[in-house]
């Protein structure tokens, strides 16, 4: 009850420091606050699960869409963020569509996978602060997921013995 | 008078000690009722260890609301989306600290065995005159020489892996085969052996971990999930060991819910005759007797428990005629240390997840040769070498992604666990107008390091750095944790051992020496806190041994 107020509160507050809200709203950005589904409605989840992918795209191994990092990120921000953090990263989204619709005149799943490229990539380059949180749970929700665990990595949940000095990248 | 809840031994709290406790009085054949304040834990059955992280609905990490209702659990080492359980909820069970106290607590049947660190190093004949030779605390009533047969008794059954190496100030003993030690660290020991002449040196972490089978326990199977609790069985908890071997028996009465409100003394017979215990789930009191007690509800609660436990003959807490209950309290300052980088063993990688690393025994005031001005007493390292895939890197896109399949260098760090001095000043107390939903009295800390402490974490930093850059390290940096005290989670001393009784609590034989038939074997017996991390060995040694005084005792008439 407590949690689903500080988040209302939350929301409260971003909501009038949006500029070009009602275009994020036309996308169907509203947050719908944990009631079932976690932080993140689901367009907002397809949003993240862009962002993903677009950090760790398919290649021979599964991409970090097809992992459903955006699900994973919407749970972390919402239960494992602080309130800090929530707001870097919950302004992030917007201010990220913002600038995509700056550059290329489309919000940023419309945009092809060479804009979307290039946009995350000046954005690394730039350290800019809410990216680094995007791309961190990006990286973290890929590599504990059951595809990117297993088909990226070699996971082993009961190795059996501890070797020192091997020549076979246990990864 | 024959009691209604009678029973030939009670032993309060199933943790380390109370676990061994439980198992020594029921295997000598005694009916023995075992309580526990928290709920039941039972191996294997109550375990989360099987999940994998993708099944975690955080997939292991912590939330904003374990933050909130435990600030303090929360911040414990391996306090994360499973291990959870295993702690206490820091709301439901506050303390005062007069000064910053980090209490780490786990209120099951296994107590803190659960999740404990499983390092087991033996006090040596340095750490039993330590006391006695510079004048800090009271000596301690034994020697070594006291203790080691049950060092070598418990050992085997808790499963100790490690190496004999011979050396006084770090005494050997029944060990299974060490963890094997990587490519960087076997090089860096090498180097270290060759390069110090004051007898620094790198040897296997001791650790409570099975490379051995034990009955139907272990062997370890390199998870890296200790504190999830342990399916396999690979590391000795009282919930893998100690309990089942004392159910077994079928002497054994276990009561978790069992809060613990006070011993009763008898005035009359001038003994202890048995517990008031607060149900936690109905708040409803119920009295339990015995004819003796094994106080084992970990440091601090046992200090709860003396002194919540007046009567006319003991008004300042039962057997606290010395007025040293609760004072004296020491943890070990720790979490200093230096880290480096190696260059090489580059085609060369680690598999599985060691649950130990490699370990420096002590080399400062451990001879004529190698004593210091700078501080008394010593402390050591524990530490370890590693290589992984690298976390994160710059880009995005198939470049990055490729990238992240690539390893890192090898790195090495070893952090210091050192000796808290005891101080009459550093003192836990019951505070005069708190308390918690059962009733207890609040605990209120009051401790902290002093210029000893201060002076031997410097110490710590810069022999760290000399040791790896000795071992071939390059880019050594130094670090300071900066921990408060309670964060090494080694707790000790408010009951402690000595000859004594204007002084002490505890005589040689970890008994009361007012109250002769209530003995405590938990880390509050403890005289002095030691150099080396892994206090527990100790009190299952303490434990086993003052079981076996207190039967022949009884056998005796002595304690009835």
């Amino acid at each position: 009850m407590k949690r689903r107020e500080a988040l209302q509160k939350a929301g409260f507050m971003f909501g009038g420091t949006i500029a070009g809200g009602s275009l994020l709203f036309q996308a169907g950005f509203r947050f719908n606050y944990g009631d079932g589904e976690g932080f993140f409605n689901k367009a907002q989840i397809r949003f993240l699960n862009e962002v993903g992918e677009t950090i760790l795209p398919e290649s021979d191994t599964p991409g970090a869409k097809e992992a459903n990092v955006g699900e994973f990120m919407s749970v972390v921000v919402r239960d494992c963020y602080a309130p800090q953090n929530q707001k870097i990263f919950i302004d992030g989204m917007d201010k990220l569509n913002i600038l995509c619709k700056h550059t290329y005149q489309k919000l940023f799943v419309e945009c092809n996978s060479a804009q979307r490229t290039e946009l995350l990539s000046k954005l690394d380059k730039e350290g800019s602060e809410y990216f680094k949180l995007m791309k961190s749970l990006t990286l973290t929700g890929y590599f504990t997921s059951k595809l990117g665990a297993t088909q990226f990595l070699n996971y082993s949940p009961a190795p059996g013995r501890y070797e020192g000095c091997t020549t076979e990248r246990p990864w | 008078m024959k009691y209604k809840n009678t029973y030939d031994a009670i032993v309060i709290g199933t943790g380390i000690s109370g676990g061994w406790a439980a198992k020594e009085l029921c295997e000598k054949g005694l009916k023995t009722l075992v309580l526990e304040r928290g709920r039941d834990v039972k191996h294997i059955v109550d375990y989360e260890d099987l999940k994998a992280p993708w099944e975690l609905p955080h997939r292991g990490l912590k939330t904003q609301e374990d933050i909130r209702l435990s600030p303090i659990q929360s911040g414990v080492y391996n306090f994360n989306e499973v291990s959870r359980k295993y702690f206490v909820k820091d709301i439901d069970h506050p303390y005062e600290q007069v000064k910053p106290f980090e209490w780490a607590r786990g209120y099951q049947v296994g107590g803190r065995s659960l999740i404990w660190g499983r390092q087991c190093y033996r006090r040596s004949e340095i750490d039993f005159a330590a006391n006695s030779k510079d004048g800090y605390g009271v000596d301690w009533p034994i020697r070594y020489k006291d203790i080691a047969p049950w060092y070598d008794y418990v050992e085997p059954f808790v499963g100790v892996s490690g190496s004999s190496e011979g050396l006084p100030h770090l005494p050997d003993g029944k060990f299974q085969a060490p963890m094997p030690m990587n490519c960087v660290e076997k090089e860096v020991a090498s180097r270290v052996k060759k390069g110090f002449t004051d007898g620094r040196m790198i040897i296997h972490g001791r650790t409570a971990n099975h490379t051995q089978r034990i009955g139907t326990r272990g062997p370890c199977l390199y998870r890296g999930k200790c504190e999830s609790g342990c399916s396999y069985g690979g590391y000795f908890s009282s919930n893998s060991a100690t309990l089942p071997a004392a159910m077994e028996t079928g002497n054994m009465v276990l009561r978790p819910f069992s809060v613990v409100k006070e011993i009763i003394y008898d005035n009359e017979k001038q003994r202890a005759k048995g517990v008031r215990v607060i149900d936690s789930e109905t708040f409803e009191e119920h009295e339990y007797f015995s004819n003796v007690i094994f106080l084992n509800a970990s440091t601090l609660n046992t200090t709860l428990i003396l002194l919540n436990s007046v009567s006319e003959a003991f008004p300042d807490g039962l057997g606290n005629g010395s007025g040293q209950i609760g004072h004296n309290l020491m943890d070990m300052p720790y979490g200093a240390g230096a880290r480096g980088n190696y260059e090489g063993f580059e085609d060369k990688y680690t598999y599985g997840a060691r649950p130990t690393g490699i370990f420096v025994p002590r080399f400062k005031n451990i001879n004529k040769a190698t004593e210091t001005k700078d501080f008394l007493r010593g402390y050591t390292f524990q530490g370890g070498a590693g290589r992984g895939r690298i976390g994160n890197a710059p880009g995005v896109g198939l470049e990055l992604k490729d990238k992240l399949k690539e390893a890192g260098g090898w790195s090495m760090g070893i952090t210091a666990w050192g000796e808290h001095l005891p101080y009459y000043d550093n003192k836990v107390t019951l505070h005069r107008e708190k308390k918690d939903k059962y009733g207890m009295p609040n605990l209120q800390i009051d401790c902290e390091f002093k210029e000893n402490e201060k002076a031997m974490l410097k110490d710590m930093m810069n022999s760290a750095a000399e040791i790896l850059e000795m071992g071939g390290l390059k880019n050594v940096e130094t670090y300071n944790w900066d921990k408060i005290p309670g964060s090494c989670i080694h707790e000790t001393g408010t009951a402690r051992m000595g000859s004594d009784p204007t002084t002490s609590v505890l005589n040689r034989w970890n008994q009361m020496h007012e109250v002769s038939n209530v003995f405590i074997t938990d880390g509050s017996a403890m005289a002095s806190s030691g150099c080396t991390p892994g206090p527990s060995i100790t009190y299952m040694a303490l434990t086993a041994r003052a079981v076996d005084f207190a039967v022949k005792e009884m056998k005796k008439g002595n304690i009835r």
